[in-house]
């Protein structure tokens, strides 16, 4: 199937339910509109919360990486300047002095002095040979006579110039770091001068970065042995426990779960001078926490308006599900008048043909039995006169009887010619009452008249007016006892339509009969009911553009009630 | 009324025989011809006072032979049968000139009432 198909499958489902069912069909509409504007409301509006969510983070990622580069790279230097000036000096003091100076003790000592008030953390000083003795010392220990000649560093510094050295843990057990310069003099000596460095000034730099409870900074070297106290990840000469990135490189982050199973944001900046790298650790869920605000915040509208969004569809669907199903019921209600009108048109048609056939057979024997009369009549010899006479009357009478019956089925089905005037309902309505005054006064039923006064006109037809106040008026009188009461009320409905209503208390309707009361045909009259009067009424009625409506309970009595409207519009009635 | 010359034209030849017979009864001059030819024919060779005319024949229809006959002879009383009941045709019948329309099955004494009126309008 292709998926043209299947939309038009999908959206024939939500919108058309072919179940024949009316009460299941409104539920399964309402609860398709329901599900599909949920779904087109909600699903962009999820989309794009994620989206915002995820640019969000990115870009609070990038706010929290670049400040982390930054202050890292700043320590770096920090550190950086920190032991280039402790190896200027020294390598000032091997330019400024000669290798006899320097290995005289006293001179060392004196320096070493002067040394310790400009700069602080030496521990000491001392002169070594290109033998790697130690020729001069100055300082807490006993050095003197040394020989470094086997040591790696004092081979980096033969190569390289100067050398700094790893923390290590000298003979106090305090971290120390150790730092030596290479001369070459003019005369072609080797030249070394060595000094200690106590450590605690690092702490020092560290704390100047001045870090929150989340956030560790230190230093390792290039093998991962910490080389300064650190927070989350042990003592200095530990092994750092954390995968770093090995080589040279400017300031990077990287994104690692540590061994405590924390996730964490860590900067690692190499020192160009020593074998150091800087690294700065901080926890993501607190470098995040503005993040976390904003997300339960966005979380929380988000839930705002996606509530929101199900009361407003479930009302917008009650109510459209309301109008489709009273659009409808409407429709349907004007299906069954056109049907009804119809129906009454076409019964029309076929009672003026019926009535017209019969018609004609009917004056043959309304003439012949007529003849039979005549000659019996002018036969003075003949005998039984009176028995046929009576015959022929009787004859006679039936055919009378007949061309009444015929005569209102043609009555019924023709289209009356409509002559529009300015009618009085009220004096109309007492007009038609005449034709039954004899009957009312008889069976002493009484009328009792409740018009308003001074009801505007209305243009109609006054014949086909006065037909239909007869029949539902004689209606009336045949549903009510002797000493029945009739009342008949007049008004003003609104500015285009006047209301009449008859209402009496006989023995009122089946519900039964009520849907049938209009039908052509339909009577419960037990002598003398064509079935045609009500439904010519509710022709007329139609014809001119009103309503006619029928209340009745068992036992109580009647209402009919009828609209019409001021200026009669002629439509197709019968 | 004695010796009124009555022409009656219907279709319907049980109708309009046993009709004119009736009215030879009550001692007129009554003939029956059962088409508008006929009647149209019958009506030159001896001219009736009064034609008694069904609306509804096939062939030449009843108010086409009204229209003729006002034509020709606009002194005849012409009084329209109709069968359908329908008050348009008697109303147009009336129009052109018929003096009146019966329903039918018609009573006839009520029809020799309409003559008589019709006579007593202008003999």
């Amino acid at each position: 199937m292709s998926s043209k198909n299947l939309w038009t499958r999908f959206t024939k489902g939500l919108l058309h339910n072919s179940d024949d069912d009316t009460v299941n069909r409104y539920r399964i509409l309402r609860r398709n509109i329901f599900i599909l504007m949920i779904l087109i409301t909600i699903i962009p509006l999820t989309i794009m919360a994620v989206i915002y969510q995820h640019e969000y983070q990115s870009s609070i990622k990038k706010e929290i990486v670049i400040p982390m580069q930054t202050l890292t790279n700043k320590t770096k230097h920090t550190f950086e300047l920190f032991f280039e000036e402790r190896l200027s000096v020294i390598r000032f003091i091997t330019a400024s002095y000669s290798f006899e100076e320097l290995s005289d003790q006293k001179n060392l000592n004196r320096i070493f002095e002067a040394l310790m008030d400009e700069y602080c953390c030496l521990v000491d000083l001392g002169l070594i040979n290109k033998k790697g003795i130690q020729l001069s010392y100055s300082g807490p220990y006993e050095f003197l006579g040394k020989n470094y000649s086997k040591q790696s560093w004092f081979q980096e510094v033969l190569v390289k110039g100067n050398y700094i050295s790893d923390v290590f843990k000298g003979y106090r057990q305090f971290p120390h770091v150790a730092i030596a310069v290479l001369r070459r003099t003019e005369e072609g000596r080797y030249l070394i001068l060595r000094s200690t460095i106590d450590t605690s000034k690092f702490d020092d730099i560290i704390t100047s970065m001045e870090l929150d409870q989340e956030s560790d900074a230190f230093l390792i070297n290039r093998d991962g042995i910490i080389q300064t106290s650190s927070r989350f990840y042990g003592k200095v000469l530990d092994q750092y426990p954390v995968p770093f990135p090995r080589g040279n490189y400017g300031p990077i982050v990287v994104e690692e779960t540590d061994p405590q199973n924390r996730k964490m944001l860590i900067a690692y900046a190499p020192l160009t001078r020593a074998d150091y790298i800087m690294v700065l650790a901080k926890q993501r869920s607190a470098l995040l926490k503005p993040w976390y605000t904003l997300r339960s915040k966005m979380l929380f509208a988000f839930a705002i308006s996606v509530v929101t969004i199900i009361l407003v569809v479930f009302k917008l669907t009650d109510t459209v599900v309301k109008r489709v199903k009273d659009a409808d019921e409407k429709r349907e209600l004007a299906y069954r008048e056109i049907q009804h009108t119809h129906k009454l048109s076409s019964i029309g048609r076929l009672a003026a043909g019926v009535a017209h056939e019969i018609n004609n057979p009917m004056a043959i024997i309304n003439e012949k039995a007529g003849l039979m009369k005549d000659l019996v009549a002018y036969d003075d010899q003949f005998r039984k006169k009176e028995k046929f006479l009576g015959l022929t009357d009787s004859i006679l009478q039936s055919v009378e009887r007949c061309k009444g019956i015929t005569h209102r089925l043609l009555g019924f089905a023709r289209r009356m010619e409509v002559q529009l005037v300015e009618l009085d309902v009220n004096e109309l309505i007492q007009e038609t009452l005449g034709f039954l005054d004899k009957e009312a006064l008889h069976r002493n039923i009484e009328l009792k008249l409740q018009f308003t006064d001074n009801l505007p006109y209305i243009f109609s037809d006054r014949g086909q007016m006065q037909q239909v106040f007869l029949n539902i008026l004689s209606n009336a009188f045949a549903a009510v006892e002797d000493k029945g009461q009739i009342v008949i009320t007049s008004w003003e409905e609104d500015s285009d339509t006047v209301g009449v209503s008859i209402r009496d208390n006989g023995s009122g309707m089946s519900e039964e009969t009520i849907s049938n009361i209009f039908d052509p045909f339909f009577t419960t009259k037990r002598k003398g009911g064509t079935g045609l009067g009500l439904a010519i009424t509710y022709g007329i009625v139609k014809k001119m553009g009103g309503e006619i409506k029928v209340t009745s309970k068992q036992g109580e009595g009647t209402i009919f009630t009828v609209y019409l409207p001021k200026k009669a519009k002629i439509g197709p009635g019968e | 009324m004695e010796n009124l010359k009555i022409l009656l034209v219907d279709d319907e030849e049980e109708f309009v025989t046993t009709l004119a017979e009736r009215l030879e009864l009550r001692g007129l001059q009554a003939r029956a011809v059962t088409n508008g030819e006929d009647g149209l024919h019958m009506i030159e060779a001896d001219t009736p006072q009064i034609v008694i005319l069904d609306v509804m024949m096939p062939g030449l229809g009843g108010l086409e032979v009204l229209k003729r006959i006002k034509a020709q002879n606009p002194q005849i009383h012409v009084i329209l049968l109709t069968g359908r009941g329908s008050t348009k045709e008697g109303i147009e019948g009336m129009q052109l000139g018929a003096f009146d329309y019966l329903m039918k099955p018609i009573n006839i004494e009520e029809l020799i009432k309409k003559m008589q009126e019709a006579i007593k309008s202008h003999p």
